[in-house]
């Protein structure tokens, strides 16, 4: 069933947030020396639409009684960020040839894709309810056949970073300033048609693809570097020929600068250090919380604590 | 409520479990190779008895066929344990090299398999597989309909020195298989004596045509039931019985319609003894979003979905 749109108040909303944000973001970055805790306006308000997301996370979840919470609120700070500090979108014309795309590698985590899509006026947040209900658009692994804002399709992990080397690939070979924006899981790096990817974007120097690994060391059933380590991942990035930013993925302003462009003409790897299951004290770093789904009671200690 | 509710309904994840233990314990060649999916392949247990014959490869399902094959080369025998999709999907062109046509002894074991994992999506649904694996040679594809063949085949894969692919049941299903029933390359399983029409089914789709088959004998259509557990090689000769002896054949398969079971009977009745045929499965269109009770009734394989599909070989033959 098509999802209904947002109304018009949702879509000037977030015009008029973004440019809010990307404003004192600037400002923040001329003065930064000036601001001993960095607590700016930019990430205040960054700040507050991932506690929504977040919540609207939990809540899904909890109607669903299924889903991936752990990855979801790890990697929620990166998508806020993206859509709401860095990246070019039309969420009233989502097929606007000039945007920049934006690709969940790890689609597991499509409830914080959603949630992030209709916060930003991409469709109804309402929809949000039918999270995996039958015949819903909002499929358990994001569909872009359904869900305006989602560039491909994804679920089965290791496909991102290819498709997204293809847009900046068609971006260079159009002479187009667009960027390509691609997040991957630290886990699903295991698979190895990440590093052919990355060969060849480096191979093309496509400097407007942005990698943000969401690096949380947790995967399915273990710790990444029980199972097959990864690390040191920075160095396995910047020998593929990848020009590469270590950040803490929760810091919204280290984040903002990180997904700046390329300074050096190659891709940009971001990886932004992060807590699987951030926001929810008891399930932060832990496994099992992959996609665990919280009893009632966990709901509501949840939602208390992402109240702030 | 329908028959099958009625009763007992078993995720065959464990005995699958189970019966690797065992024979892993009795043999010690046995090893298990995984995909960051021992939760997912119920392999908890399995890594608490031999913690050092669980291999874990990460999330990379080329390398773990290849690592698998690598295994029997030196003499292992290595169950591959990984979610069906991905390991069938993603490592399709390690089982054909390294696995089928090398001769390696590698047990594939597809967990999860068909639409399993319904509201997680097509990316999720193994229903290619057996249309896939059907076409690569020297690969057998065995598809167990409860737990009682879900045990016999992994029993059976440890001494069939030779290239098995088999599916893991999760969607639960109960127990159909007759405590005398073969379990053999070639033999198919007859469930129902019938002269009507008969049904041929495999995996979650048996136990609903008993269902269909004891609901249309209250209406006085007498249908054969056969299960197939071995997809390939298939019990060509149970095909032909039941395509000269009965008026028609109806499949029935939890995977698409375009190789399969439908394909394998198609191919054989054609060849031998042409019949009525309808073949049900999953049409070739991704599934909209729902939990696989769901997505099962939506593509009308269900009891009522077979009655129809008979009525309707009995309408035309
Ligand atoms: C090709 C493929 N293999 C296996 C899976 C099953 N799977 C889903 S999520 C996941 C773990 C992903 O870990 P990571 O990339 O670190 O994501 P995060 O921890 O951030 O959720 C696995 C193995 C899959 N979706 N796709």
């Amino acid at each position: 069933m098509a999802l209904l749109p947002p109304d018009a108040a949702r879509s000037a909303g977030y015009r008029e947030l973004t440019a809010r944000i990307r404003q004192a973001a600037q400002l923040d970055r001329d003065t930064a020396a000036a601001q001993p805790d960095r607590e700016t306006a930019a990430a205040a308000e960054l700040a507050r639409v991932a506690t929504d997301v977040r919540r609207s996370v939990v809540r899904m979840i909890d109607r669903a009684r299924m889903g991936h919470i752990g990855g979801d609120l790890s990697v929620t700070d990166i998508l806020v960020t993206c859509f709401y500090g860095v990246m070019s979108v039309d969420p009233e014309n989502p097929h606007w040839p000039g945007r920049d795309r934006f690709v969940l590698s790890k689609g597991h985590c499509a409830a914080a894709l959603y949630s992030t899509l209709a916060h930003c006026g991409f469709f109804d947040p309402a929809e949000l309810d039918t999270f995996m209900a039958p015949l819903s658009a909002l499929n358990g692994h994001p569909n872009k056949v359904k869900v305006p804002g989602v560039e491909t399709n994804t679920g089965a992990l290791g496909h991102g970073l290819p498709v997204a080397t293809g847009c900046a690939l068609a971006a260079k070979m159009d002479s187009a300033s667009w960027r390509t924006f691609v997040v991957l899981g630290d886990g699903e790096l295991q698979e190895g048609s990440n590093w052919e990817a990355a060969m060849a974007a480096a191979h093309h120097g496509l400097s407007s693809l942005t990698a943000v690994i969401d690096r949380n060391r947790l995967q399915q059933g273990a710790r990444t570097e029980d199972t097959n380590a990864l690390d040191s991942l920075p160095d396995k990035w910047r020998s593929f020929g990848w020009e590469v930013r270590e950040v803490d993925g929760h810091d919204h302003l280290a984040l903002l600068d990180a997904l700046s462009g390329s300074s050096t003409g190659r891709p940009v790897a971001v990886i932004a250090n992060t807590i699987k299951g951030k926001g929810v004290s008891f399930m932060e770093d832990r496994v099992e919380w992959h996609h665990k789904v919280p009893t009632a009671e966990q709901v509501e200690t949840a939602l208390a604590e992402l109240a702030g | 409520m329908t028959v099958t509710d009625q009763r007992a309904t078993f995720d065959c994840r464990q005995a699958f479990a189970e019966e690797l233990i065992s024979l892993a314990s009795q043999d010690e060649r046995i090893v298990a190779v995984c995909n960051d999916s021992v939760g997912s392949s119920n392999l908890v247990g399995f890594r608490e008895r031999f913690p050092d014959r669980l291999i874990n490869v990460g999330i990379a399902e080329q390398d773990l066929v290849g690592v698998a094959a690598g295994l029997a080369n030196a003499g292992k025998i290595p169950y591959v344990c990984a979610a069906a999709p991905f390991l069938t999907g993603r490592a399709l062109e390690q089982i054909k090299a390294d696995v089928a046509y090398s001769e390696a002894h590698v047990v594939l074991c597809g967990q999860s398999p068909g639409m399993a994992y319904g509201e997680l999506g097509p990316t999720h649904h193994s229903i290619e597989d057996l249309s896939w694996l059907r076409a690569v040679a020297n690969l057998d594809v065995i598809v167990p309909s409860d737990p009682v063949q879900t045990r016999a085949a992994v029993r059976w894969a440890a001494a069939a020195r030779r290239p098995v692919y088999l599916r893991v049941p999760r969607f639960k299903v109960p127990e159909v298989t007759p405590p005398d029933a073969p379990f053999a390359p070639r033999q198919a399983v007859l469930l129902r004596e019938g002269n009507d029409v008969t049904v041929i089914a495999i995996g979650s789709l048996t136990s609903r045509a008993l269902e269909a088959a004891d609901r249309l004998r209250d209406e006085g259509v007498s249908v054969r039931v056969l299960n197939t557990p071995f997809l390939d090689p298939i019990d060509e000769d149970a095909v032909i019985a039941a395509a000269r002896e009965t008026r028609g054949i109806v499949t029935a398969e939890e995977a698409t319609t375009s190789g399969g079971l439908g394909a394998a009977v198609a191919a054989t009745v054609v060849t031998h003894q042409p019949c009525p045929m309808r073949i049900l499965g999953v049409p070739r269109v991704f599934a909209p979003t729902g939990d696989t009770a769901f997505l099962l009734d939506h593509f009308r394989l269900s009891a009522d979905g077979i009655i129809a599909a008979v009525k309707d070989v009995l309408g035309h033959g």
